[in-house]
């Protein structure tokens, strides 16, 4: 039977965060690049919750923008409301999070793909993957077409036999009732890949107009608005804001919720994926915090054009009237009208310890994936790794060096490396406290850390990175000049530090000693530093951070040389662990089920010793040697 | 060369005989050794042990000092890189071969900077600094694999049973504080930190109280079961206990006429002249259906497997049974005095009918009345220091390993006692929060792995 046949140099299967950035990363790096979705209405599309970063998932978006995609740029064109989380605690875990208006950010994102050269998209399901010894070949349409590529891009997000489920009934479909995927599973399976099966859930949409808004506590954005893009100039997006909603849950909702739990599918036991921790469902808070007397409901606007509201905090997999009847139970949603009833949903998932770090399979030469394909969840997790496997894969057929960010560089590093390194039983989200590093992996440098190495991979302009190279001279000289500025105990700096509750000085100090007092800080220096020069808002930040947590950024880097020593050490990935004789039984067996790239990685398997490290380093050593003879 | 952080650990044997070397090997060796060592001719006109220029191996004679007191009188050996063991700057102290004296030269290089050597790492260093050649590489291997295996195992089982519950327990109570923590920053709109720096302020004062307490008793060797391991033996009523009474100097363990009465294992710290014995009093070895008294002769087994010296009580009044026999058969290979017990009353069993049984020497005393106990010591002394009983000296090296974690999970503990006083935002507590956490767990060989997270899902409400 004749069928359609073309050729591209790479496939990415998939339209959703991780699909676009894998897709505009290819095609910007000139290669051709065709994109499937199994609806180009659906592109980009932001199925649950409506805003993008949050703790640490700001951080995400903030280093992907400095790496060159697309993510900050897009929600800085679509917010609707912002906020830095966090103001109060330290610059470490600021994190920035917008509402977005849901409609504007897919038609933004589906304008710029576009009208990308070198990028097709394509309405169509992805339902085979073409490999011949060991290397991918392209892929199969649904329709039987074939798409020769060298290089292959999974992001396929939950659509894979994917099943929307509340109460009794289930349905057969994607998130947003858009047609699932139901045959690249088979493929994949038949190609040795192993399928995990997770679960997740959204919450339901309601009527504005049925909200009794006077019931609640209004949640304003801040006042001067940052944006998530180091392109963006924070004056283009100084706008108008709309407010998010603060209600609570009762006893009343809860014995609602208890007297129903026979019937939700999560506990007769009609969902069989595991379902994150992190993201509870109603049903599961009160059941799991049975001593809460109430939980937090966020009303949040899903855009400008629409009466739907998003019921954050409320998830369920309840049935119907149950939903209904619950959600009647919460102050200021007595008469509510509901738009879309809140599901479960369940998709096939990969085991994410078959890839690389590079995002690549390891036993399928070519092939990438990225996204909750991978078993992450989040939008902004999913657009991270889509961009670093839509790098890795463009470096590839580009004959060029692999992308791999390591834990002491980015949170895209962490995300990438515990999904690689860790056994993962739960749609993984991004949280601050997985950093170790994380006093220097602040969404405040997250240019400082990123620009240069985007810039190298071609996504990031000469304009943009000389913006960056600009910045950090600047921090450099301010800092050195602040270290070695000394002032005397003049009646004006004793004035200074009065008026501030701080400690008159004896002798002198310098002004970075007096940036370090708690009570003080550089910006506060303008009122007795005539020399302070007229810095950039954040380059000024920058400063001041440094000065200000030198201590503990200094401990930070010297933890991350230690580090760095282990990580660049390199394992082959195709060795044998059961050919060195000292190593422990579990470490061999731990070490070729994951076959790490690097010491500093089979140092972070669970099972493997320190001992069985410096085993493995003295084997190392050894056929260094033993080459070398 | 590449920069390595100091390592220290005893290079012999840990005894009382002859002398000790304690070796420093790394960047910081000689600036280390020039804190602490005061050389002998005070008129000696070099200030450092090592001077651009100097040659090698050059040994200096004087003492070693803590805080200005006086340790040992000692030699110090300067190699320099790569002229050295490791190919590291490295200096040795050689020391008074004592236990405590060379323990404490350690503890004092280990305030000064260093870090406690991990099991076979002076040896792997040398490996990888190309001091060794090619085929020693599965050698070294093999080293690092079994010395570890051994630390692992003296560690957890010479740890104090009382002391391992309360880490546990401290770090429980961190744990959830961190986790509290980190639930509150990553979901600011859910859990709120208002006022939490006073409310944390007042946990921790007990926990660092509590930490204190454990070093403190770390320096009594209450932490660590430190000593020769000595295990009592003999079959029910020969008179263990009270022989470990005698030793004692106290009524330790339950005397009563009834056979059977110690139904478990009685552990004491005995000096004997500077040797340090680690006495354990096992329940009499019989055949027994008691299903609690089973489990005491089982632990006594055990531990008579694991001991560096058994004192075999035999009962002189009653003649040589099964029990006895079984005994006899249990020691074989090991070392081991026979003590024939209660020689104030009328004997049955006399030092004849035991010389025909075993080779182990045999000394007549009478718990009840105290004779023969002196004979005893002298036995016990000269058997150490003839070198006939060795002993687990890896025992002191965790300890100090253990004194180390203390210490630094202290530090680490006041400086979020610092940080709220200085009005440090919260997220800087949990950075030294899992520094002390992560001390206690490796005196308890527990790594953190996802306990955090798992914490945080468990114990507090967050997300969407």
């Amino acid at each position: 039977m004749p069928y359609l046949e073309e050729t591209y140099d790479v496939v990415v299967a998939g339209g959703g965060h991780a699909g676009c950035e894998a897709a505009l990363a290819c095609a910007r790096l000139g290669l051709e690049t065709i994109m499937f979705t199994v609806s180009v209405d659906s592109i980009a599309l932001m199925p649950c919750n409506p805003n993008i970063g949050g703790s640490s998932k700001g951080h995400l978006v903030r280093e992907l923008d400095a790496l060159g995609g697309e993510m900050g740029k897009n929600i800085d064109k679509t917010f609707i409301q912002s906020k830095m989380l966090n103001e109060s605690k330290g610059p470490a875990v600021h994190s920035l999070r917008a509402q977005a208006d849901k409609q504007e950010y897919t038609r933004q994102m589906r304008k710029t793909l576009e009208n990308t050269d070198h990028l097709t998209i394509r309405q169509a399901e992805v339902s085979e993957i073409l490999v011949e010894a060991g290397k991918i070949q392209g892929v199969k349409t649904l329709s039987g077409a074939v798409y020769h590529s060298r290089a292959v891009i999974l992001a396929t997000g939950t659509y894979l036999n994917a099943r929307c489920i509340y109460g009794d009934v289930s349905n057969p479909t994607g998130p947003n009732g858009l047609q699932a995927a139901t045959h690249l599973t088979d493929s994949l399976k038949a190609n040795g890949v192993e399928m995990f099966r997770f679960k997740t859930g959204t919450p339901a949409r309601v009527d504005k107009r049925s909200i009794d808004f006077s019931r609640m506590e209004e949640q304003l954005g801040d006042k001067r608005i940052v944006p998530f893009s180091f392109s963006t100039d924070p004056e283009s997006i100084q706008k108008d804001q709309v407010s998010c909603w603060l209600t609570y849950t009762n006893e009343e909702t809860h014995k609602i919720i208890r007297a129903n739990l026979d019937r939700s599918p999560l506990f007769s036991g009609a969902i069989e994926g595991t379902g994150p921790r992190y993201c509870p469902s109603i049903e599961d808070k009160v059941v799991k915090f049975p001593d809460k007397e109430r939980h937090q409901v966020f009303i949040e606007p899903e855009g400008l054009y629409t009466n739907e509201m998003y019921l954050g905090g409320m998830s369920s997999s309840l049935p119907e009237d149950v939903q209904h009847a619950m959600y009647k139970t919460v102050p200021g949603l007595e008469n509510v009208k509901i738009v879309r009833n809140a599901y479960a949903i369940e998709y096939d998932c990969i085991n994410s310890l078959q890839l690389k770090a590079t995002l690549e399979f390891k036993a399928i030469e070519g092939l990438f994936s990225g996204g909750q394909f991978n078993g992450s969840s989040g939008y902004e997790e999913a657009a991270v790794q889509g961009f670093m496997a839509g790098v890795n894969a463009a470096m590839k057929l580009l004959g060029r060096k692999q992308y791999v960010l390591d834990r002491s560089q980015a949170y895209i590093g962490v995300l990438i490396d515990d999904l690689v390194t860790k056994e993962n039983h739960e749609p993984y989200r991004m949280m601050t406290s997985r950093a170790e590093y994380r006093l220097l992996l602040r969404q405040d440098n997250a240019d400082l850390r990123l620009r240069a190495i985007g810039h190298e991979i071609g996504l990031v302009s000469d304009e943009e990175y000389e913006r960056t190279v600009r910045k950090e001279k600047d921090i450099l000289a301010e800092v050195e000049r602040l270290e070695n500025t000394n002032i005397g105990a003049s009646e004006r700096v004793q004035n200074f530090l009065r008026a501030h509750g701080s400690t008159e000085l004896k002798t002198g100090a310098t002004l970075a000693e007096l940036v370090r007092r708690p009570e003080l800080d550089y910006f506060m220096l303008t009122e007795i530093d005539e020399k302070m020069p007229d810095l950039l808002e954040d380059t000024a930040e920058q400063v001041n951070i440094n000065i200000k947590y030198e201590g503990y950024i200094r401990r930070q880097k010297q933890q991350v040389a230690q580090f760095k020593k282990l990580e660049s050490r390199k394992l082959s990935v195709d060795f044998d662990y059961s050919t060195v004789n000292s190593l422990r039984k579990e470490a061999v067996q731990k070490l070729n089920q994951f076959k790490p790239m690097s010491i500093g990685q089979a140092s972070r398997i669970s099972g493997v010793s320190p001992a069985d490290i410096s085993v493995l380093l003295v084997h190392l050593e050894q056929s260094r040697r033993g080459r070398r003879e | 060369m590449r920069n390595t952080d100091t390592i220290a650990a005893v290079a012999t044997a840990m005894s009382s005989s002859g002398i000790g070397i304690i070796r420093v090997s790394g960047d910081e060796a000689f600036s280390i050794g020039d804190q602490i060592f005061r050389k002998y001719r005070s008129d000696d006109e070099e200030s450092h042990l090592w001077n651009p220029g100097q040659e090698s191996h050059k040994v200096f004679y004087g003492h070693i000092c803590d805080r200005g007191e006086i340790v040992d009188e000692v030699m110090v050996l300067v190699m320099k890189g790569p002229h050295s063991y490791t190919a590291e700057d490295t200096i040795e102290i050689q020391c008074h071969g004592g236990i405590l004296v060379m323990k404490k030269i350690l503890e004092t290089v280990i305030r000064y900077g260093a870090r406690p050597a991990e099991p076979g790492e002076f040896t792997k260093r040398a490996f990888l600094n190309g001091r060794m050649d090619l085929s020693q590489a599965e050698a070294v291997m093999d080293v690092i694999n079994a010395r570890n295996q051994y630390a692992l195992k003296s560690s957890v089982s010479q740890l104090n049973g009382k002391v391992s519950g309360k880490i546990r327990e401290l770090r429980a109570k961190i744990l959830y504080e961190i986790a509290f923590i980190e639930s509150a920053l990553d979901d600011p709109e859910h859990i709120s930190l208002d006022g939490y720096p006073d409310r944390l302020r007042q946990i921790l004062k007990p926990v660092i109280e509590e930490t204190e307490k454990l070093l403190d008793s770390a320096d009594n060797g209450r932490v660590m079961k430190e000593g020769i391991r000595t295990v009592i033996l003999g079959k029910p009523n020969a008179g263990k206990s009270s022989l470990m009474n005698v030793l004692l100097g106290e009524e330790r363990a339950i005397v009563t006429d009834i056979a059977g009465t110690t139904r478990d294992i009685l552990e004491e710290q005995i000096q004997l002249e500077g040797i340090s014995l680690n006495v354990v009093d096992t329940a009499g070895i019989r055949n027994t259906s008691d299903v609690v008294e089973q489990i005491g002769v089982t632990r006594a087994k055990n531990a008579a497997e694991s001991a560096d010296l058994i004192i075999y009580v035999v009962d002189s009044s009653v003649p040589l049974d099964d029990n006895d026999r079984h005994i006899m058969e249990m020691i074989k290979g090991q070392k081991a005095v026979i003590l024939l017990n209660k020689t104030d009353l009328p004997a049955v069993v006399g030092v004849e009918d035991l010389i025909k049984l075993t080779e182990y020497p045999i000394i007549g005393i009478s718990a009840k009345e105290g004779t023969g106990i002196d004979e005893l010591e002298d036995q016990v002394k000269s058997m150490f220091y003839e070198g006939e009983i060795d002993f687990n000296d890896q025992i002191y090296i965790t300890s100090v390993r253990h004194k180390t974690a203390l210490t630094e999970s202290c530090r680490s503990l006041k400086m979020v006692m610092e940080s709220i006083d200085s009005g440090m935002p919260e997220d800087f507590y949990s950075i030294d929060l899992m520094d002390a956490y992560e001390q206690l767990g490796t005196i308890i060989g527990e790594a953190v792995e996802e306990d955090l997270i798992n914490e945080i899902f468990g114990r507090f409400c967050t997300g969407k």
